[in-house]
């Protein structure tokens, strides 16, 4: 379980996540979404201590876990901007991730597989194309088999197979009861990966709970068409 | 464990990058020629003191700085990995500052031991200007460090600071302190130049090789009263506390500023 109590993140006088309480209960595949600028990525990496939160707690699993580092054992992250040693092969980069988590059992030749990565093994991260090093982050999230994933704008970058691909792979994930979170731009991957919401605007939770809801309340088929609906409401 | 893990990386990188050898072989050419024009006396070790205190401090600080930045791929990709972050701060400078120091050395060592100069009575001098280049450069990375990380996301300013630092401190500082005398000569003004010594790391260091190799004519003003305050003995155990001290600050600054930092 993540739970959130009171987080606070201000970057000078710019408060970017402003009071934000929220509890995802384990296995369970949330969506988050929101306007440019709304604070997902920094409520991100606030989880990941990535980002240190001005004010606030992080509980993984009832554990507190600002400053610490244990907690990461148990999280894949893969982020918006894939940025990776630019002189270390696939290869290498794979194994030394493998070094740094102890040498634990990976799913890594499977998944380089099912991205179809095989090729690209013995050439440097410099030389990579964009797509090419998304999968590489996604293998990366993925091969330890964590129970919490977080995936910030997976897909952005991908051609349609690879995407197709990653999304199955991330409905295998969610089959096997792990807690995903995604966030994305695009409504049709949340209906497709995720069974709850979470609406963020300017830092602040404007709505949690499952996506059927969100559609009855709103009258609408599909989800884009409610988030439309409520990114309006919120601009008036 | 871990931190063996990204030094490993880190002297790998560094070794394919080529750049330290180039480094090492600077002090091997300097030290070679110096030991071959002006014998294997004293004279040498004290030029090779003065190239050596105004190279580290460049070299060290700037490489510091721009590491820093070089690396940021890697600090990104390992914080998101169960690591702490003072272990990667220590992995990262170890993996600049331990090369850095080890090219010095060797550079500086290796024609001093195939010149016969080493086995004489100057080892003492020798290891302690060893030594004084190993926190030199120590101290000056942990200054580029700090600089590099106070301006993560603007590199020209981080740069510029690391360089107009070293210009400060390895140049600029002695014309100050002398512009100091020349103005204040009628008053009482040891101790408190005695202090504006004692902020300047690269000064301590000169003060240091001066009192070892006994050359007051050479030491200016700074040196003199320094000599003349502790004595040599005492001014090189007071000077020496002062080095750690400086050591202590930067990388004490650096590691606070790293683990509260957002990325």
């Amino acid at each position: 379980m993540i739970e959130l109590r009171g987080l606070n993140k201000n970057f000078g006088r710019l408060t970017v996540l402003d009071d934000l309480n929220l509890e995802i209960p384990s296995g369970q595949a949330t969506g988050i979404v929101g306007p440019n600028g709304s604070g997902k990525t920094t409520m991100i990496k606030s989880i990941l201590g990535l980002v240190k939160p001005t004010e606030g707690e992080v509980f993984i699993n009832g554990e507190l876990v600002n400053d610490q580092w244990e907690y990461r054992d148990r999280i894949g992250y893969m982020p918006q901007v894939a940025r990776y040693p630019e002189n270390m092969t696939v290869e290498e980069l794979f194994q030394f991730i493998k070094n740094i988590r102890g040498d634990k059992p990976s799913a890594e030749e499977e998944l380089i597989k099912h991205f179809g990565l095989e090729s690209e093994l013995k050439k440097r991260m410099r030389t990579l194309s964009g797509g090419n090093r998304q999968k590489v982050g996604a293998v990366l999230s993925m091969m330890f088999s964590p129970d919490i994933l977080i995936f910030d704008e997976p897909t952005a970058g991908l051609d349609p197979r690879s995407s197709v691909q990653f999304k199955k792979k991330v409905r295998e994930l969610k089959e096997a009861g792990k807690s995903i979170m995604l966030t994305t731009h695009i409504m049709s991957e949340i209906e497709e990966l995720a069974d709850y919401l979470i609406f963020i605007v300017e830092g602040k939770i404007k709505y949690h709970g499952p996506m059927a809801e969100l559609l009855k309340e709103h009258k609408a088929q599909r989800l884009e068409g409610a988030v439309a609906k409520m990114m309006e409401e919120e601009a008036a | 464990m871990k931190v063996l893990t990204i030094l490993n990386y880190q002297w790998k990188d560094l070794v394919r990058g080529k750049w330290i050898f180039g480094y090492a072989l600077i002090y091997l050419l300097i030290t070679d020629a110096l030991i071959r024009f002006g014998g294997a006396g004293p004279k040498a070790l004290l030029s090779i003191s003065n190239v050596m205190l105004l190279l580290i401090p460049l070299v060290s600080m700037i490489y510091g700085a721009l590491y820093l930045y070089q690396s940021r791929e890697f600090t990104e990709l390992l914080l998101a990995q169960p690591l702490n972050r003072k272990m990667l701060f220590w992995g990262l400078y170890g993996g600049l500052a331990i090369p850095l120091s080890a090219a010095f050395i060797l550079g500086t060592l290796l024609p001093m031991l195939y010149n016969g100069m080493f086995f004489g009575e100057q080892v003492i001098s020798i290891l302690l200007l060893l030594g004084l280049g190993l926190i030199l450069t120590l101290l000056f990375t942990g200054i580029g460090f700090w600089m590099g990380l106070a301006f993560f996301e603007d590199r020209i300013k981080g740069l510029g600071f690391a360089l107009v630092g070293w210009l400060f401190l390895a140049v600029l500082y002695d014309g100050l302190v002398l512009l100091a005398i020349f103005v204040l000569g009628d008053y009482p003004i040891e101790k408190p130049m005695l202090a504006l010594t004692m902020l300047n790391p690269i000064d301590l260091a000169r003060i240091i090789v001066l009192l070892e190799f006994d050359i007051s004519a050479l030491m200016g003003y700074t040196g003199a009263v320094f000599n003349r305050f502790f004595g040599s003995f005492y001014g090189m155990i007071t000077a020496i506390f002062s080095m750690l001290i400086w050591l202590a600050l930067p990388l004490i600054g650096a590691t606070r500023r790293f683990r509260k930092m957002d990325f």
